[in-house]
């Protein structure tokens, strides 16, 4: 056992992880006490726990697996995991309070979110398709495939509709196309499609934003071919123009959610409920909180999903800034891990990889903290190692157990 | 291994630090914001979103009688509301509701309007919900979860029937209310008066609703009172006593006519106080206790006898015979004649006036009389001519001082006040042109333009029984048993209103029209009367009494009309005689008896020798 064990113990990454996964099971115990009779929360830490176990067994395992294993599996993973995605969308079921989206397939009884397995078999084919390279990217072309590659599961997602879990694609391709060396101009440019459907809601706004990126683009011209120039102009204009419409296609919870974002007393009781009531928890909690299990909020049943999306609310609620902070910390020291492990990875599909992943937990950070306190809209996405669900933590585990294998594969 | 040259590397992993400590560090700069800076509003808020307040509602003051046998008290009930919630899951948690509790369509509309637009506070579906309703929806629970059934004072009357005009009724408050009622707090569910002394004593009766804080979950249930505020205590309503006898006011529904409409009135002579107001047809007021069954109204509504009618207060007839008393107080108050006088013209059947013939009632005539013979006969003839003495212009004039145009003032909401002519104006204003002199003998044995109720009769009777004075009659018995000021006032000796009284007595003496209503142990004097009450149906019976024991002051007064009753001294005044001695046995320790006339007597064959007696 001590062989088992013993340089996965010495590997920081796995001690924060572990940290991080035992203070999650006891949010989730924290979010079971209630003074509301609820057969759904009560219990739920012990299952947790017990995959928990499960999820470590499965680091082991994984983090023993040679890189080049990896490299390989990436393309019919990739393929794998796409083709269950669309199979999701054709046979997948809600769940809970996601009930209206079809993001859950159930086989033989066990009920999985493929989205979770795409992110990470995403990450790795990207690694593995940008590990080929020479050099870095230089013109926009060179990041035309891998944004297909990342596209084609991004929209699978979309579609089911998941916004949170498809932000996390952007997530794996921008960290991904930034180790590989892509200058900054051109994530800019890559970027700005989507900037400009946002900015689209103000014409005014949006004509300015034209401007200056034309600009950007003019003095980058040297870097550029006039086709890609202009098609990122276009690509801009068409985010504009299909803002509105695609607007109106969203789904009334959705726009809702947007809507509450910018100001939740809009509708204090149907979509603003959850954001003003995490908001309220969050800071009532105040420097030190009100105490483990303590949160009146949380035993009140206030909060909305408190043991998955709204965990961190609970968090700050009983322990305060000074608990939310130790959370944000041990994040930050986490990918402060995973960026050196990357930096120091003997081959440049480690390093690409690991950042996929950081990509997709990062992105999972901010967006789910920056919802509980409100600068960033409700969009249903958990928190990594903290919120309750057992296919997200054993999936959690086995990308680290990734991340470690390629990291500390000197071949 | 060729992507990136190790110092490339460490260049893109310097700035994926920074990008990684700039994105987490948005997140703390957020949360110091949120939970050091701004904690204390986010901390208020927290405790007022899981404070919910109750109100907790005040019981009705309860009233009782003179005795202090209750008339309306409070039994628990229970109240139905559902905890504010999105107006949608509200309007559906109604609808499931009516599988158990009765709710009608347009309460349902009423409820539905109130859950969209109204304040967040629990919305009232059932301020009283039949036990079975209320254990069903109790078994329910875990699918009416914001549910809140409460306890809550419910109004009864334990007299029923007996008491329903005058003590009134209660009601759910309506909109208009709960807003001209702002200050004092008033909010939908509110019980108040509606007509009666419930309706008079309102804001006496009415508590200071409490409130309690509750913490709630997002469910909204209950999950325990708040300690961090304290609750306020509701006050009950103030309790209030009556001078009505409820044992008296039950013997007349007792003894009232069956099937006949109509009222009876028994006020006491020394202090005005009512004693007993009835009116039949009456209802019974638990009905309105909760939420009023909307069929139950309609056909209260609708009833062609109109039992919600208070005629004692509202009812208004021609006085009749009775009102000769009146005239005979207008003229000795004049001076215009002396009690001892004959008048200059014997009674032959009919009086000639002007170019009309007026008639007595009696075709043979009564000969030539004084003024008590003239009230024991009820002589038209007699009042004719007191009328031309007096004149249309002095009868109206005093007839309207003394307040029969008016209300008499009873601590009551209905009252309604007689009809009496003013002056001139009155005919022109109706008829368009000026009363003949004549009129006056018409009014003064009580027929033309005047109506009364069967309380202001009362009312000027306690004056005749009195010394000329008489107070409004009052139903609120002060706790210092102040007495009310007179606001009636005669303006006749005691010797003269000692003839009237004579006049009266002998109506129940032997050759009196009621005779047989006299009784064994008080002396009874009245005044009998049939009253036109128009169309082909009977007239009204009348009998305006008052009674004390013999050889003392009278001690109450009683009048009784009953509609289409046709005989006063047939149907009327056994009624007052019966009611009054039924009091004053009470009240000298005689024994009650169901035999109490002279009529009785004679049915039951029990002696009648008192009857005949001369120091009666």
């Amino acid at each position: 056992m001590r062989t088992l064990f013993g340089p996965l113990w010495r590997q920081p990454l796995v001690t924060t992880m572990v940290v991080l996964s035992v203070l999650g099971v006891g949010m989730i115990y924290s979010a079971g006490v209630l003074e509301v009779s609820s057969s759904v929360t009560q219990g739920l830490w012990m299952r947790q726990a017990v995959f928990l176990g499960v999820s470590i067994a499965g680091l082991l395992i994984v983090s023993r697996i040679p890189l080049r294993w990896f490299r390989w599996a990436a393309l019919p993973a990739y393929v794998l995991g796409v083709g269950v995605l669309g199979v999701t969308l054709v046979a997948g079921t809600g769940v809970g309070t996601a009930e209206g989206i079809s993001s859950f397939l159930s086989v033989g009884g066990f009920r999985f979110q493929p989205a979770e397995a795409a992110k990470i078999t995403t990450a790795l084919a990207l690694a593995a398709l940008l590990a080929k390279r020479e050099e870095p990217p230089t013109y926009l072309r060179d990041i035309l495939t891998p944004a297909a590659l990342v596209g084609l599961p991004l929209v699978l997602v979309l579609l089911q509709p998941d916004l949170g879990t498809a932000l996390a694609f952007v997530g794996i391709f921008f960290a991904v196309i930034f180790w590989a060396g892509t200058p900054w101009p051109l994530i800019l440019f890559a970027a700005s499609p989507g900037l400009g459907l946002i900015l689209a809601f103000s014409l005014r706004v949006w004509a300015i934003y034209i401007v200056l990126l034309a600009v950007g683009l003019y003095l980058y011209r040297f870097r550029l071919y006039l086709v890609e120039s202009v098609s990122v102009v276009l690509t801009n204009v068409a985010a504009g123009a299909i803002a509105q419409p695609l607007w109106n296609s969203l789904a009334g919870y959705q726009r809702n959610r947007l809507l509450v974002f910018l100001d939740p007393e809009l509708d204090p009781r149907n979509a603003g409920w959850q954001l003003i009531q995490s908001k309220v928890a969050v800071g009532s909690g105040g420097l030190f909180g009100k105490g483990f299990t303590m949160g009146t909020q949380k035993r009140l049943a206030f909060l909305p999903e408190q043991h998955t999306d709204f965990i961190f609310s609970v968090v700050g609620e009983e322990f305060g800034f000074v608990g939310t902070s130790v959370f944000l910390i041990l994040f930050g020291y986490l990918f402060f891990r995973m960026i050196g492990m990357a930096e120091t990875a003997g081959h440049s599909f480690a390093g690409l990889f690991i950042f996929g992943i950081l990509g997709i937990w990062l992105t999972h950070v901010f967006i789910n903290v920056g919802m509980t306190v409100g600068v960033v809209p409700v969009t249903g996405i958990p928190l990594p190692f903290i919120s309750y669900g057992g296919s997200f933590l054993l999936m959690s585990w086995l990308a680290a157990g990734a991340v470690v294998a390629v990291a500390t594969d000197e071949s | 291994m060729t992507l990136l040259s190790p110092p490339r590397a460490r260049s893109l992993a310097v700035r994926a630090r920074v990008g990684v400590f700039a994105l987490l560090g948005i997140l703390v700069a957020v949360l110091f914001r949120a939970q050091v800076l701004r904690s204390s509003d986010w901390l208020l808020r927290s405790q007022s979103n899981r404070l919910k307040t109750l109100t907790v509602p005040a019981p009705r003051g309860v009233i009782r009688d003179r005795g202090g046998r209750v008339l309306a008290d409070n039994v628990p009930g229970y109240s139905v509301s559902i905890v504010p919630d999105r107006p949608d899951s509200m309007i559906s948690t109604l609808r499931r509701m009516r599988e158990h509790l009765e709710i009608d369509d347009a309460r349902l509309e009423e409820l539905s309007a109130r859950a969209r637009s109204g304040p967040p506070r629990p919305l009232l579906v059932s301020v009283d919900a039949p036990f079975d309703a209320v254990a069903a929806l109790e078994e329910r629970r875990s699918i009416f979860p914001r549910l809140l059934i409460e306890s809550r004072p419910k109004r009864r009357y334990p007299a029923g029937e007996v008491g329903a005009h005058v003590i009134g009724y209660v009601g759910e408050i309506n909109e208009a209310e709960v807003e001209a009622r702002e200050q004092e707090g008033a909010e939908p569910g509110w019980i108040v008066g509606r007509s009666g002394v419930e309706a008079q004593y309102e804001a006496t009766l009415q508590g200071k609703p409490g409130t309690r804080y509750v913490e709630v979950n997002a469910e909204g249930r209950i999950v325990g009172s708040f300690a961090g505020v304290r609750s306020v205590t509701e006050e009950p309503g103030t309790d209030i006593r009556l001078s009505l006898d409820l044992t008296l006011m039950e013997w007349i529904h007792h003894i009232f006519p069956d099937g006949m409409n109509g009222s009876v009135v028994a006020l006491d002579v020394e202090t005005g106080g009512v004693l007993a107001l009835y009116s039949a047809p009456a209802f019974d007021p638990n009905v309105f206790a909760g939420v009023v069954d909307p069929a139950e109204w309609n056909r209260l509504v609708r009833d062609p006898e109109s039992p919600l009618y208070h005629r004692a207060v509202m009812g208004k007839y021609p006085p009749g015979s009775p009102w000769k008393l009146a005239t005979a107080a207008i003229a000795l108050e004049l001076g215009v004649v002396t009690p001892t006088e004959r008048m200059p013209v014997s009674c032959r059947g009919s009086y000639a006036f002007g170019n009309r013939t007026y008639r007595c009632w009696k075709e043979e005539g009564h000969g030539s009389l004084t003024l008590a013979a003239a009230i024991q006969h009820s002589c038209n003839v007699y009042f004719y001519q007191l009328g031309v003495r007096i004149g249309l212009k002095r009868l109206l004039e005093v007839g309207t001082r003394m307040g029969f145009g008016a209300r008499c003032g009873i601590d009551l909401p209905q009252e309604a006040g007689g009809n009496f002519p003013e002056g001139f104006g009155y005919w022109e204003r109706r008829y368009g042109y000026e009363p003949r002199e004549g009129e006056a003998l018409n009014l003064a044995i009580g027929q033309g333009p005047n109506d009364q109720t069967p309380l202001k009769m009362a009312q000027f009777l306690v004056a005749i029984a009195r010394d000329g004075s008489a107070p409004a009659p009052s139903l609120y018995l002060a706790p210092d048993g102040a007495a009310n000021g007179a606001d009636w006032r005669l303006d006749i000796s005691r010797e003269h209103l000692e003839h009237i009284r004579e006049g009266m007595r002998r109506v129940t003496r032997q050759g009196g029209t009621a005779y047989r209503s006299s009784l064994e142990h008080f002396d009874l004097l009245g005044k009998t009367g049939t009253a036109q009450s128009g169309g082909d149906r009977p007239n009204h019976a009348w009998f305006t009494g008052m009674a004390g024991p013999y050889g003392a002051a009278p001690e109450i007064v009683v009048v009784a009309l009953v509609e289409f009753g046709e005989s006063g001294s047939g149907v009327a005044a056994p009624l007052v005689a019966k009611t009054a001695d039924f009091y004053l046995r009470g009240m000298h320790g005689i024994p009650r008896d169901t035999v109490q006339t002279l009529g009785e007597h004679e049915i039951a064959g029990r002696g009648t020798a008192w009857a005949r007696r001369p120091e009666r």
